[in-house]
Parts: C-alpha cells; sequence; structure tokens
C-alpha cells in the first residue's frame, strides 16, 4: 500500500497555503454547503457515519464525541487541539504550516455541527511561525467572506481564534488545555464533567486534534462511505504516520490505516545504515515499545497495535535500530516525563523524579543491580495513583524496555560493577 | 502606565479582543509574551502590570508565569538558542552535536555568552525530529544543522548583532502578521 493525501494534500497541489490555492481547489465549498444548505444535524450524521476517531491519541470516535453537546445550552465551543509536543510527534506542524486552511475549514464545520460560533486553535508557545500562518489564513478567509458574521447571508456566525501556550506538554491534554486557555495553571481537571457538558469557560465544548479536524472537509464533501472504504472497517480512513529516530528519510506519511508495518517502513526508505530493527515507539515517548518481532505483518490500526501490546496513540513512531542501547532510551523518556510532570500530584511529581535519578545511575555507569530492581518499585507507586495519564505514561518506556530487553539493563549494571571493581582493587 | 502599555498599547487591546467580554485573563499568556518583550524579562513590575491591566491576583499572574518553559524570569542574551536533544533527535545525533554548537556560540547549555549575544537551552521535543539536529533561536526554526549551516548562521546573527544590537528579549508576541511564507 502506499501514500494517500486526504490531509497532506499540499504535497500534491502546490502552494495549498494560499487561500486563492485552496479555494480554486474546492476550499471552503463545504462550509458553504453546509451553512447553507444542511442541517447542522446531517454534518454531524455524515461524521459519525465515516466512523472517524480522533488522531490526538485516543482514538475515540469524532461524531460521538461532538453528539455529547447538549443542544440547547449556549454559547459552545470547538477547541483545536495543536499542541504537540509529544515526542515524536510533527504532524500538525507540516498541516498548520503547508495546509491550514483545511483545518480552518475542518474545525468550522465542527462548529456549524455542534452548534458553536467560536472555535479556538491552541498552539504549544513554540509554534510561532505556525500562529502566524493559522492568524493570516483567519484573516484571509474572513475578509473573502468564508468566515466571520452571518456567513453567506444566514444567520450563523463563526469566528475562528489562534491562541498561544507557552511551552508546557501537559496542556495537550485536553483538560490542562482548557484551563491554559482560561489563564489558570495548565493543570488537568478532574473529569466528569466531561468538556462536552463544561468544558471553556463551563460551557459546552469539543476539542479535536488538529488531524481529526483536516480530515472533515473531506468526509463531508465525498461522503462517509467514501470514507469507510480507506482503511480498516473499526479504524477507517488515513493516518499520518511521524517517523523519526533511525531511518533513513524521517518525515510524514500519510497511509491507509491497516497498512502493514513493512510498507510503511518502505515508504521511508527502511532502517537506516542498512541496520536491523530492534524496536519501535509507535505512539512517541508515551508508549510501550514493540520488539520487531511483533511488528512482522503487523497491521498499523488501533486494535492491532494494541494486540500487539503498544498504542498507535497520535501514530508517531519512534524507529529503534538494533544498536540502540534500552536504557538510554529510557533514560531520554524519564528525563522528558520527569520535566513535563505538571506537579498537581505527588506520584508523578516525585516518583519521575526518583526513575531519573536511577537512570542518571544507569547510564553514567555507576548504577546497581538493586537500582535495576528499583525502577519496578518506584513504577508499582506510580501506576494507577495519577490524577492524569501523565502518569502512567512516564512508566511505558521504563517497564516495556526492562520486560523485552533485560540484558541492556543488566549489562548497565554490570558495567558499574566492573567499574566499581576497577576502583577498590 | 508602565512600560508595557506604553510600548504596546493597540497589541494589549487586540490581544483582549480574542477573548468573550469578562474573560480577560484568557489574555494573560499573550500579555506575558509582550511583557517580555517590554521589559526583557519577566520582573515583578512585568507582572504586576500584567495583573493590573487584566484584573487578576499577582500570585496567579506569577504562577502563571512559573508554569511554562518560555516565559523568561531572568535576563537572556539576544538569542535565545533552543537546541533539542530529546529522544527522537539524540537518536540522530543531536546529544553528539551539541559541543559543536555550545562551542560556536561561546556557550554552555544554560549560560549566555560573555559578549551577551547567545543563550543556549537545552529543550524537549519540538515537533521537527525529522530534521535533527534542529534547534529554535528565538522561536524560528533552524532545521538539519551542520556544522558549515551553523557557522554561517552564527557569523550573520554577529554582524547583524554589531550593526544592530537585537531587540531584547527574543520572545514577543505580536499583532497578526501579514502573510506569513510558510517553511519547515
Ligand atoms: C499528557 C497528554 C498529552 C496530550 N497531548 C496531546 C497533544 O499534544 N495533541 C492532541 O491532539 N492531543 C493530545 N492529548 C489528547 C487530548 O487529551 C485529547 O484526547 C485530544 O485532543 C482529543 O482530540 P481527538 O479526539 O481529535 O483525538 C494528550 C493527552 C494527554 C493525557
Ligand atoms: S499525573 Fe503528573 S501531569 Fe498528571 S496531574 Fe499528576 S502531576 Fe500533573
Ligand atoms: S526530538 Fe527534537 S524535535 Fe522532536
Amino acid at each position: 500500500m502506499g501514500e494517500m493525501h486526504v490531509v497532506l494534500r499540499h504535497r500534491d497541489i502546490p502552494d495549498l497555503h494560499d487561500l486563492d490555492v485552496y479555494v480554486a481547489h474546492g476550499g471552503y465549498a463545504q462550509l458553504k454547503r453546509a451553512v447553507t444548505t444542511m442541517q447542522p444535524a446531517e454534518v454531524l450524521d455524515i461524521v459519525k457515519a465515516s466512523g472517524l476517531r480522533g488522531r490526538g491519541g485516543a482514538g475515540f470516535p469524532t461524531g460521538l464525541k461532538w453528539s455529547f453537546c447538549p443542544r440547547d445550552v449556549y454559547p459552545k465551543y470547538i477547541v483545536v487541539n495543536n499542541d504537540e509536543s509529544e515526542p515524536g510527534t510533527f504532524k500538525d506542524h507540516e498541516l498548520t504550516l503547508r495546509n491550514p486552511h483545511q483545518v480552518i475549514e475542518g474545525a468550522a464545520l465542527a462548529a456549524y455541527a455542534i452548534g458553536a460560533q467560536a472555535v479556538y486553535i491552541y498552539c504549544r508557545g513554540e509554534f510561532w511561525q505556525e500562529m502566524k500562518v493559522l492568524e493570516a489564513a483567519v484573516a484571509r478567509a474572513r475578509a473573502a467572506g468564508w468566515l466571520g458574521q452571518r456567513l453567506h447571508g444566514t444567520d450563523y456566525t463563526c469566528e475562528v481564534y489562534v491562541t498561544p501556550g507557552a511551552g508546557a506538554y501537559i496542556c495537550g491534554e485536553e483538560t490542562a488545555l482548557l484551563n491554559s486557555l482560561e489563564g489558570e495553571l495548565g493543570q488537568p481537571r478532574l473529569k466528569p464533567p466531561f468538556p462536552a457538558v463544561a468544558g471553556l469557560y463551563a460551557r459546552p465544548t469539543v476539542v479535536n486534534n488538529t488531524e481529526t479536524l483536516a480530515n472533515v472537509p473531506p468526509i463531508v464533501e465525498k461522503g462517509a462511505a467514501w470514507f469507510k472504504a480507506i482503511g480498516t472497517e473499526k479504524s477507517p480512513g488515513t493516518k499520518v504516520f511521524c517517523l523519526s529516530g533511525h531511518v533513513e528519510r524521517p518525515g510524514n506519511y500519510e497511509v491507509p490505516l491497516g497498512t502493514p508495518f513493512e510498507d510503511l517502513m518502505a515508504l521511508a526508505g527502511g532502517v537506516w545504515k542498512g541496520r536491523a530493527l530492534k524496536a519501535i515507539m509507535p505512539a512517541g515517548a508515551s508508549s510501550p515499545v514493540t520488539p520487531a518481532a511483533k511488528l512482522a505483518g503487523l497491521p498499523l490500526d488501533w486494535e492491532r497495535v494494541a494486540a500487539a501490546g503498544s498504542t498507535l496513540g497520535s501514530a508517531s513512531f519512534i524507529v529503534l535500530d538494533e544498536t540502540t542501547d534500552m536504557v538510554w532510551v529510557a533514560d531520554k523518556t524519564t528525563r522528558f516525563f520527569q520535566h513535563e510532570s505538571c506537579g498537581k500530584c505527588s506520584p508523578c511529581r516525585e516518583g519521575t523524579y526518583w526513575l531519573k535519578q536511577v537512570y542518571r545511575r544507569l547510564v553514567a555507569g555507576q548504577g546497581t543491580a538493586a537500582d535495576v530492581d528499583l525502577i519496578g518499585d518506584i513504577a508499582r507507586q506510580i501506576d494507577g495513583k495519577c490524577f492524569c495519564p501523565l502518569g502512567e505514561f512516564a512508566l511505558s518506556a521504563p517497564r516495556s524496555t526492562l520486560q523485552l530487553f533485560r540484558e541492556d539493563y543488566d549489562r548497565a549494571a554490570a558495567g558499574a560493577a566492573a567499574q566499581n571493581g576497577q576502583a577498590h582493587a | 502606565m508602565g512600560t508595557l502599555q506604553t510600548t504596546f498599547p493597540a497589541e494589549i487591546q487586540a490581544a483582549i479582543a480574542n477573548y468573550p467580554p469578562g474573560r480577560q485573563a484568557s489574555a494573560v499568556l499573550r500579555l506575558l509574551y509582550l511583557a517580555q518583550a517590554a521589559y526583557g524579562h519577566l520582573t515583578p513590575e512585568a507582572i504586576d502590570e500584567v495583573s493590573g491591566i487584566l484584573h487578576m491576583d499577582p500570585t496567579q499572574v506569577r504562577g502563571v508565569a512559573g508554569f511554562y518553559t518560555l516565559f523568561l524570569e531572568h535576563p537572556h542574551g539576544g538569542y535565545v538558542v533552543q537546541y533539542c536533544n530529546d529522544l527522537p533527535c539524540a537518536l540522530r545525533g543531536a546529544d553528539d552535536f551539541l559541543p559543536v554548537v555550545a562551542e560556536k556560540l561561546g556557550c554552555r547549555p544554560g549560560e549566555t555568552s560573555a559578549d551577551g549575544l547567545f543563550t543556549l537551552e537545552c529543550v524537549m521535543c519540538l515537533a521537527a525530529c525529522d530534521h535533527a539536529p534542529m534547534m529554535q533561536v528565538n522561536l524560528e526554526y533552524v532545521l538539519d544543522l551542520t556544522p558549515e549551516k551553523l557557522d554561517a548562521l552564527v557569523a550573520e546573527w554577529r554582524a547583524k548583532a554589531a550593526a544592530n544590537p537585537p531587540r531584547r528579549p527574543p520572545f514577543g508576541f505580536g499583532p497578526p502578521s501579514e502573510m506569513a511564507a510558510p517553511h519547515g
């Protein structure tokens, strides 16, 4: 199976970021058609029937999420999650820079479907350039009458705003994002209530990932049946896979869900330097490593990656070749999660700190066999005791590498023992 | 009026207008960026001015400023170099390239160069792992680094600074730009 560009259409259409080019290729026509000829419920039904699932990590059915918003409570909001901070993920970066109008049109269609009149696009603070591109795109689309007040002579109004984060991975978690957007500390909220019921300013809010929403205009245009015919039954459509690490050509590759692992790797030129594959992390730093043996012939969709012991998440494949030291990998991810723990709950805040100390010792050649055992002990004190999923994300790499590649840990501890032995000799 | 209000009066109004009436606290991140641009870093006066404009408790604003990595609590160089050595970049040699960056800039991670021009920081993933080694300089992407590319850039920055000292501090969130050219 090869590439198929439903959201990365700019790869085939030069200058698609330009409003005129976007409109010349059918852009904003679906929003106009929806607003002037369709009921909101019709838009919602098409998206529901398409089986579109969230591309931000959890894979939750998008139309179903939209339908949880109560009908008669106003105002409502659409929030675009453009926080993209998971190590190994860089698809929303490309989408917002190269195809911003498709994201904006998708968000506006979502707004129409749930009866929202305002969209906030929350961008991680480092997406300075993305924010400029999005703001310029919104301003031009608004000036041309594609967005704004009383669209196309109807009563429907849709305003789109770009809003900045300021450097915090946790603000990708939807309730932390909403707190950040309200001017509070970017820490997660207790759920329920879910954002669909009480989200931004305690109003019904749908938070969707950038890539999820970019799928909506083509779905409304071509219909649910078209979309369902791509991908697999439970995971329809295409997915942008971000390939990083030890591949020949790292980058974004959009392929139908269910594409076999080998086909995806072939698009990126395979493992670099002619080396063998050791493992991948299929959903960035927060996912358990999946060893090469489990990847052979694996169709890449949410169900089957889960069955292989990991998670597809937002499909950020960090590729690890045969020379990779898994203790070093887990040290890197542990440093990430320790840095990004929001500090709200102690199992995560303290636990990631202790894990980091243990890994620092191991990679510095000062660890012991007792340190290796300590990893499991600390993990047990974090697991199931955290306020939000980040705490458990921090355990994915340590636990899975320890279980699957114990020899790397033994080597780290033995190296330290040998060093200590020399020191005492 | 404080430095922020005299420097960016229109930008402040535009920032607040992005949010519904009464929800001006939502503009706090935008205003902190502006304050950083006006004051150089987030001094106590900067925090107080933002709190005053938004009718927020200064303690809350201080907490918000401290929560995020892009808010600077002390002076930085004119070019803030945020070099990524997180896992995906490190798999493609980012740790090995770091000493090269440090040497060319004349400062180690966490430090500012003696001439005050550069501050080097190691940061987590910047969503451009397919272009490692990479960094952001005052939040602009610099991708696919090589020693030659770095040499040329550093020379360019030094020449620019000699002609016209860089505006301190680096990050200010200005009003919507004209059509920006995409890249990356
Ligand atoms: C710690 C953490 C970080 C997250 N980061 C992101 C992110 O950067 N982007 C994103 O779209 N979703 C992220 N999510 C998932 C969001 O909470 C949410 O599920 C998603 O935005 C929903 O959109 P979707 O249904 O379109 O996937 C994160 C979740 C957690 C727990
Ligand atoms: S698990 Fe970590 S990130 Fe989540 S609320 Fe607790 S401290 Fe914050
Ligand atoms: S790890 Fe460096 S940009 Fe992602």
